[in-house]
């Protein structure tokens, strides 16, 4: 059984198919159609719901955090309040709601209830915070909040406006609205969040009587570990963003799903030596707020990976085990010579990341074994790690390809390359290493001979696939111009600092 | 009615709401608030079934066997259709034969549908439609518009317009030019996919509620499928998650399938296409080859042209004919040809049936003179802004390649005010300063006009019809041919009706579109929406307002003349009565409160054979400049700025408008750069969902975006309150786009290079021009201050 709450009121599943989205849930179980499909894999927003859950920092709080419902799975409800555009009927009407009538946000409309779970969401959180919530909304934050949210009506000028306005103003709806979505605090309704917070403790699952089907929630990782033992072809979902589109695009019913969402150990985050630990349950977005700490290009990367609702769920594991040839996180994380730790009930096994990946979707996993976490060797003094990240279009698309330099230079005036790996996405069957082009730069110095020399030998080292987001000369040109582009950052204040270097800088 | 409604007696105010004002649209509460329904959102029977089809996996072959019975079999499955089982007409051709509603012994385009299956869930129908075993024997496709033009092949005639010489011009003409491009077709990428709901009546027919544009032909096509008199056949819009032409004939084939099913099982049966279907089944905008070969002298004027469009239309006519003719209408844009030929083909090749995209082939038409008008002026080393100056119609050089003279020179003064506020001098000239120091990172700027006509090209199309009942509350509803899309036609015709009684727009209620309400409609299409619909409904006002006026010049001895409608009153001689007190005098004296109205566009014609005509009740126009920011060493890029002034006449709702014209610019911008349709050798479209085709996502809006409208612009000709269309003109306004990018990457050669870029113009696409124009310009890495680029 799953026990979650749905606009303020408590519910429970049991025997339901593991395979039926959040949306499908709410549209054709509850028949709660505000919320649209329209895509029904991640990628227009429509189906954005906002989904509750303990506040890890303040656990008597819940946090809200924008998901697309099309491509999560019902079972990973447990323990959650899930709010749809249907709760927002309340007078008087929330300011999102209202700014997007005064600026003429909606034409069609059926974008609108997604871009309206999106801007409440971010409203939510702003006004979570009594200081955030005085301040207009940067700029920064509105975009990112939206970039997942497609609209082919508007141009998204007037939807930005609306969201500019409505972040300033406060809600509180009044105490005489029907139950139980009454009075200024049914977000925080302290007897839901009492209720969730017994709920996360609790084991949870889905099986669906006529089919046997199965979603498995293991609370521990000596629990998932025995599961994924005894069910060796079970499905492992940690977060399911690429997962899901199995069963929505390919139409695939899986048999047995085991979740590790709830697994408290898979999301550790800590500082082992001189090393950070990622456990594999961290989602891209504990990641947005960690990562850049020690490799600041890891903010404009993680930022254009996927949208806000997709950073939401997916996780690092998920990422790594999917081995996608892009999956923008291996190849920085190869760059970065991260070590990967799997697990099974035969104990840990440690190996480099970049050992991991065989081919095409295929990695060294072995039968029971789960991916634990990575481990990435903290930068020192004269350490840089460039992530370049290029896509058809900015916001919210899969990388055509994606280069990792991580550079060690002899000193900070940066004249001499003493290591280097560079790791690309997008250019083989696998992220994957420039072995030649490291070659033909570690220990030269570092300037432009050298680089081209570097772009000599990367031609060695890929050969890499057209496909529909760009051909193999592109990829092959595009690698080579960002060793160029690598150059040009590193070396940027021998020449005018002021210039711009990538079109990210007019952001 | 035995005792007549209270209404309260009502201080005299000025009407709220009425034509002119930015009233809201009529659905935003409901759009705000999840409550608009759209057709997957109407309460299901019990009984609904859900339809799905299987699809060809070949472009073009011969089918020797299909074998349905794993379809048939499937849990859940309640019916299997193929076309042996359709009643009446197979062919569910818009305007020419050639669109199967399943596919008969010939399969023409990889995803055509085969059969329908109808079962107990979407997801059933759907896994059980992929079960089919389909034998077929391979035939040689046609894929691309080259290889369909090599092979004369043709869905329809190819055709020219003509005027004067042009042959003779090029020839003496002291600069000529010639060059081709390759302009790239676009998804619609509505947000509510295909989607309706038939269910039968209680006689043979069948109730539709569809997501279309066009109900009429929906009505008739399932009449026709189902061999029953039109009358049958009742068919309900109420509004489109997103048109833009892309539900102008594509949402009958569902509705037809449906109704099929509906007969073979006599249960509702609901078609809502999955994304990835819908991207696979339905047409999309055409591409385009189009060539040049200009005359112009020393300072870039115009003296001849020859120009050759041809529309990638795929598998079958469709509405092709009309989408090329528009695109030879527009392939002077805002510009005097001169000695011109225009030609156009329409090209078949074996895939999905390309058809109405907002602009209607017009931009397709319009990017070939536009690239022309770069081309000239890095020809002559002038500012392209001079160049488009130089060459728009003007009077003495204001008769089209067709005939028509242009007769509202709106154009001129519009560019200089827009060159102007956006400072585009001063922005060049910084521009150019910049990219002399900017090693990687160049910036293009752009001013681009547009020209567009207004009107159905196939003369028929130009009529409308409304219906007006005025209630004994005072109340008024509305119903009229046009449908919502978004586009808040809804809004704008109620607005129309406010005006014309002078009422508060409250009063006045529009209700989904029927064709049992105003039969026998045109789609809405051409941007012809409030032009056509609201002059019907003024139309049916004005018989109701003339039979209010006969009563009180009857009851009250007065004059015509003194009678009034103001301020939610009717003036009455010295006399006022409030609004619905008025109406129950009318109603009690035994007075028509309910009218239809109709009107039909004057003066347009166009001669087919001779290629000469009118075409156009008159143009739409409206100019952008745009600014651009380029890394050469990836070709990504963005928009940094847009400034845009557009005319549209005296607004009926200047938001609304605005609201039309931002999102024309970006869905024009989209379809000039990321958004890519790619086709496998095999003719499989790759791109079937939005991970793979882009449209602009927020961050795509320009950084700092101007949209103003053109003041004192009343259209000249008599259209309702003298507005002016204003759906599809401004998708054009994203040329300047891509004129900018093009801009940016000519600085690589101090502006004497015009860079080739065939779009959508992806990052891809721009680092081929940078290639290019570094290989113009002889520059070598070093000198460039970036990297060496391989050919993209």
């Amino acid at each position: 059984m799953i026990e979650f709450f749905l606009n303020g009121e408590h519910q429970t599943l049991a025997n339901a198919d593991p395979n039926l989205s959040i949306l499908e849930w709410l549209r054709t179980k509850m028949r709660l159609t505000g919320t649209k499909e329209g895509c029904a894999s991640g990628d227009c927003g429509a189906c954005t719901v906002s989904i509750g859950s303990p506040d890890q920092t303040r656990p008597e709080r819940l946090r809200y955090d924008s998901i697309n419902s099309c491509i999560g799975l019902v079972g990973s409800l447990h323990g959650c309040h899930l709010v749809t555009v249907d709760a927002l009927k309340q007078e008087p009407v929330h300011p999102v709601q209202k700014a997007m009538i005064d600026c003429h946000g909606a034409q069609c409309g059926f974008c609108t209830p997604g871009i309206i779970m999106s801007l409440f969401t971010l409203h939510t959180a702003r006004h979570s915070d009594a200081l955030l919530a005085q301040q207009p909304v940067p700029d920064h934050q509105l975009l990112e909040a939206l970039a997942g949210n497609l609209c082919r009506c508007t141009g998204y000028r007037p939807i930005i406006a609306a969201g500019r306005k409505a972040c300033v103003e406060t809600w509180s709806p009044a105490a005489d609205q029907p139950q139980p979505l009454s009075g200024p605090d049914w977000l925080q309704a302290p007897d839901m969040i009492a209720a969730l917070t017994r709920m996360a403790t609790q084991r949870s699952g889905l099986e669906e009587v006529a089919t046997h089907r199965r979603y498995d929630t293991p609370l521990t990782v000596a629990e998932l570990r025995s599961l994924r033992a005894d069910h060796p072809n079970a499905r492992l979902i940690a977060g399911g963003t690429d997962l899901a589109l199995e069963i929505t695009q390919q139409l695939k019913d899986l048999e047995h799903l085991i979740a590790v969402d709830q697994v408290a150990e898979l999301k550790t985050t800590e500082i082992r030596s001189d090393a950070l630990y990622l456990g594999a349950g961290v989602t891209y977005r504990q990641m947005q707020a960690l990562l850049p700490q020690y490799w600041p290009h890891f903010a404009g990367m993680l930022e254009r990976l996927g949208s806000l609702q997709i950073r939401n769920k997916g996780t690092l594991g998920g990422n790594i085990g999917n081995a996608s040839p892009i999956g923008d996180m291996p190849p920085a994380l190869i760059a970065l010579g991260a070590e990967l730790e799997l697990d099974s009930t035969e104990g840990v096994r440690r190996l480099p990341l970049e050992s991991f990946f065989l081919d095409y979707k295929k990695t060294d996993i072995k039968p029971g074994e789960f991916i634990r976490g990575v481990t990435i060797p903290l930068p020192h003094a004269n350490d840089q790690l460039l992530l370049y990240k290029i896509s058809k279009r900015l916001d919210d698309d899969i990388s055509t390809l994606l280069g990792a330099f991580w550079l060690r230079f002899d000193d900070a005036d940066r004249t001499t390359l003493s290591d280097c790996r560079i790791a690309f996405g997008g250019m083989a069957a696998i992220p994957r290493r420039a072995q030649a082009t490291e070659k033909a730069l570690i220990g030269q110095s570092w300037d432009a001979h050298s680089i081209a020399a570097a772009v000599a030998a990367l031609a060695s080292d890929f050969q890499p696939m057209s496909d529909v987001r760009g051909s193999a000369d592109y990829r092959n040109t595009v690698a080579g111009n960002l060793l160029t582009r690598a150059l040009l950052e590193t070396t940027r204040s021998h020449t005018d600092p002021a210039l711009p270097l990538t079109v990210n800088d007019y952001a | 009615m035995r005792k007549l409604p209270s209404h309260s007696a009502q201080t005299p105010t000025s009407a709220r709401g009425v034509a002119g004002k930015s009233a809201h649209h009529d659905s935003a509460w409901k759009h705000v608030s999840g409550q608009a329904r759209y057709i997957d959102d109407i309460p299901e029977a019990a009984d609904l079934l859900h339809a799905a089809v299987g699809q060809s996996s070949e472009a073009y072959a011969r089918i020797l066997s299909m074998d349905l019975s794993a379809v048939r079999e499937y849990p859940g499955v309640v019916a299997v259709v193929t076309v042996d089982d359709v009643p009446g007409h197979t062919d569910i051709g818009p305007v020419f034969p050639g669109d199967p509603v399943l596919a008969g012994d010939i399969v023409e385009y990889i995803g055509q549908p085969l059969f329908a299956v109808a079962a107990t869930s979407m997801r059933a129908a759907r896994q059980a439609a992929r079960l089919a075993k389909v034998e077929y024997e391979k035939l040689e496709p046609v894929l691309t518009t080259e290889a369909a033009l090599a092979k004369q092949f043709f869905v329809r005639p190819s055709h020219s317009q003509l005027r004067g010489d042009p042959d003779r011009a090029l020839a003496n003409a002291p600069h000529r030019l010639q060059a081709d491009m390759h302009v790239g077709g676009q998804e619609h990428f509505y947000l509510e996919g295909q989607a309706c709901l038939v269910e039968p009546t209680e006689d043979a027919g069948v109730f539709v509620h569809t997501s279309s544009q066009h109900p009429s032909e929906v009505q008739k096509l399932v009449a026709e499928v189902l061999d029953l008199p039109i009358h049958e056949i009742q068919v309900e819009v109420r509004r489109m998650g997103g048109g833009f032409g892309g539900k102008e004939t594509q949402a009958a084939p569902l509705a037809c399938i449906s109704a099929l099913l509906v007969r073979t099982t006599g249960r509702p049966v609901k078609f809502r296409m999955a994304r990835a279907d819908d991207m696979i089944q339905t047409g999309k905008r055409h591409d385009f080859y189009n060539t040049y070969d200009i005359g112009f002298d020393d300072n870039g004027l115009l003296q001849g042209a020859d120009i050759m469009v041809a529309g990638r239309c795929g598998f079958s006519p469709d509405l092709s004919d009309a989408i090329v003719d528009r695109a030879m209408f527009h392939a002077d844009n805002a510009y005097y040809l001169d000695q011109a030929r225009v030609t156009g083909h329409r090209c078949k090749t074996h895939t999905v049936s390309n058809t109405a995209f907002r602009g209607f082939g017009g931009p397709q038409g319009m990017m070939i003179i536009e690239r022309a008008m770069d081309d000239i002026a890095r020809h002559i080393g002038a500012d392209p802004l001079d160049v488009r100056k130089r060459n728009l119609y003007r009077p003495g050089r204001d008769q089209t390649h067709y005939g028509q003279t242009v007769e509202q020179h709106v154009l001129a003064e519009l560019i200089d005010s827009l060159e102007t506020s956006s400072d585009y001098r001063e922005r060049r000239t910084a521009i150019t300063a910049f990219n002399r120091r900017s090693p990687v990172i160049k910036k293009g700027i752009a001013l681009t006009p547009v020209k567009f006509g207004i009107s159905f090209t196939a003369q028929h199309l130009n009529q409308a019809g409304a219906l007006v009942h005025v209630y004994t509350d005072g109340s008024i509803h509305l119903n009229h041919g046009g449908t919502e899309m978004g586009q808040g036609l809804y809004i704008k015709v109620a607005q129309v009706v406010a005006a014309a009684f002078q009422v508060d727009l409250e009063r006045v209620k529009v209700s989904a579109t029927r064709t049992d309400k105003v039969p026998n409609t045109s789609p809405t299409a051409a941007s012809s929406g409030s032009d056509l619909n609201g002059m019907a409904a003024l139309d049916a006002c004005e018989t109701i307002k003339q039979r209010l006026v006969d009563f009180a010049v009857q009851t009250y001895k007065v004059e015509p003349g003194d009678v009034t409608f103001s301020n939610n009153q009717v003036h009455v001689g010295t006399q006022a009565f409030g609004w619905a007190e008025f109406v129950q005098q009318a109603y009690m004296a035994r007075v028509s409160l309910s009218s239809t109205g109709f009107y039909a566009t004057p003066i347009i014609y166009y001669d087919r054979e001779a290629g000469q005509g009118h075409p156009f009740l008159y143009y739409a126009n409206g100019a952008a400049c745009s600014e651009v920011v380029v890394d050469t060493l990836s070709g990504e890029y963005r928009v940094v700025r847009t400034d845009i002034l557009h005319d549209v006449g005296q607004s009926l709702n200047p938001e609304i408008d605005i609201g039309q014209i931002e999102g024309g610019f970006i869905q024009g911008m989209g379809w000039l750069t990321t958004e890519e349709l790619v086709f496998s050798d095999e003719g499989q479209l790759l791109t079937t969902g939005p991970a793979t085709y882009k449209i602009p996502a927020v961050s795509d809006a320009p950084l700092d975006f101007r949209v103003a409208l053109l003041p004192h612009s009343p259209n000249r000709e008599a259209t309702v309150f003298r507005s002016k269309a204003v759906g599809e003109p401004p998708l054009m306004l994203g040329i300047s786009v891509w004129s900018a990018l093009r801009d940016a990457v000519a600085s690589m050669a101090d502006y004497r290079f015009s860079p080739p870029l065939d779009t959508p113009a992806t990052p891809e696409r721009v680092l081929g021009a940078v290639t290019a124009t570094r290989r113009f310009a002889g520059l070598n890495d070093t000198a460039s201050g970036a990297a060496p680029c391989k050919s993209a």
